[in-house]
């Protein structure tokens, strides 16, 4: 009886020591104390974690390094596939952005009848600047028909294939365009060199010529119709003890990147040749 | 047979010379592809279809050209007859045939082309002509040398297995 007394009341005072410690740690009295305890606890747990995880990694580590290297091949193989289709995207771009304004240009200009054409080569010959394109007589393109951009005039139809034709560029050095400036209101002959530098012969002395007056294709002759935009003048050289003066002419026409080429394909070239007086015997 | 290989062979010479190598410029000069093919499949040893090689491709050449057509051929065939003279008298240095033959072709080449457009009155001058083309195009068929030189001494190797020397 007495032992059983002893160990209730043993009991009661456990029970009374645990539930006053837990009311302490309910009002936060121990918060200091059991902070400490958890703290030790929860470094401990991390140690042996930390250590855990790095002996897997190392039993498991060739397997892994497998499927990470086979994933990193079909990244690296996705990442060229979009690097392609984000270049063939950008040139569609490109090329887009260049039929647009062709097409303005067009619209800009419904006198002429257009047939486009890309640029597929060049003439190998190193002093001669002809373009070949991928037109021929089998779409309407003839001998002699002028070739433009949007940005302003790039050549005539010099020979024709069926699928396809070979332009000489206002650049090439036998090229002659007769010209006028739209400011000046003179007169001239725009010339080609071996360079690619175009320049005004056969420009009057008495023509005010200034830096940056505009180009104008003239009409004069036939070859070419009138007001096409060549280019801008870039300097002037006058000589009083020259017949001509001279000018340097700065392109519309990006003729190094030269992609996409309108033909004129209403324009006929007159041949003034007959006409021409020639000394008689 | 044996000589049709020229066909594909320069026909894509031509193409590759017209759609990229006259885009590839230094000043306003480039290299000449088929120049550089024809000197050096002529400076391969057993090899004795180079004048029909020359032939033809001074016609596809001027096909795409404006240039006249004789000025071409002539060039063409003017380098392959070099390359004949110097294979047998150079044929321990093959490479320093080939750039003989390169420097001496390519000259020979732009200074017929330069006289008769000037006799077709075209406005050359000569400073551009041979400071901005010449020389330029020079230094480019110089450095197409050496690697076509090697493509097409395998062509021959594998064109003309029998008479392989090494």
């Amino acid at each position: 009886m007495r032992d059983f007394l002893n160990r209730s009341l043993r009991t009661t005072i456990v029970f009374l020591v645990a539930g006053g410690i837990l009311m302490l740690a309910l009002g936060g009295y121990l918060s200091s104390a059991s902070r400490g305890i958890t703290g030790a606890f929860v470094a401990v747990q991390t140690w042996f974690s930390t250590r855990y995880n790095a002996i897997q990694d190392f039993l498991s580590a060739p397997r892994d390094i497998a499927t990470l290297r086979q994933r990193n091949a079909e990244l690296e193989a996705e990442v060229s596939r979009l690097q392609g289709q984000v270049i063939e995207l950008q040139q569609q771009v490109r090329e887009t952005q260049i039929l647009a304004a062709l097409v303005d240009f067009s619209r800009a200009n419904p006198e002429s009848t257009y047939k486009g054409a890309a640029v597929i080569g060049r003439d190998p010959s190193l002093f001669l600047h002809y373009v070949i394109i991928n037109r021929g007589s089998s779409d309407g393109i003839l001998r002699g028909m002028p070739v433009v951009t949007n940005q302003g005039l790039v050549g005539r139809v010099d020979a024709v294939i069926a699928n396809a034709a070979r332009v000489q560029l206002i650049t090439d050095p036998a090229s002659a365009v007769n010209v006028r400036l739209q400011n000046a209101e003179a007169d001239a002959v725009l010339v080609g060199s071996v360079t690619g530098d175009l320049s005004l012969d056969m420009l009057a002395q008495d023509a005010t010529v200034e830096v940056g007056d505009v180009v104008l294709t003239s009409g004069l002759g036939g070859g070419y119709p009138p007001d096409l935009i060549v280019g801008q003048v870039l300097n002037v050289r006058k000589l009083d003890v020259e017949l001509f003066q001279r000018a340097a002419v700065q392109p519309a026409v990006d003729f190094a990147r030269l992609q996409i080429v309108l033909v004129i394909t209403n324009f006929r070239p007159v041949d003034i040749q007959p006409l021409i007086p020639t000394t008689s015997p | 047979m044996r000589t049709l290989i020229a066909f594909p062979v320069l026909i894509l010479a031509v193409i590759l010379q017209s759609a990229v190598i006259s885009r590839i410029t230094l000043l306003a000069g480039c290299a000449d592809l088929m120049l550089v093919i024809l000197a050096a499949w002529a400076l391969q040893t057993d090899i004795d279809a180079s004048w029909q090689w020359a032939f033809l491709g001074g016609i596809l050449v001027s096909f795409v050209s404006r240039m006249p057509w004789l000025v071409v051929l002539g060039g063409y065939l003017g380098t392959v007859t070099l390359a004949h003279l110097l294979r047998g008298r150079l044929w321990q240095a093959p490479v320093l045939a080939m750039f003989g033959v390169i420097f001496v072709g390519t000259m020979f080449m732009n200074v017929g082309a330069y006289v008769v457009l000037q006799f077709l009155s075209y406005s050359l001058t000569l400073n551009d002509a041979l400071g901005l083309i010449v020389l330029p195009s020079l230094l480019l068929n110089l450095l197409f040398a050496l690697p076509v030189y090697a493509i097409m001494r395998d062509l021959a190797h594998w064109v003309y297995p029998a008479q392989e020397v090494e």
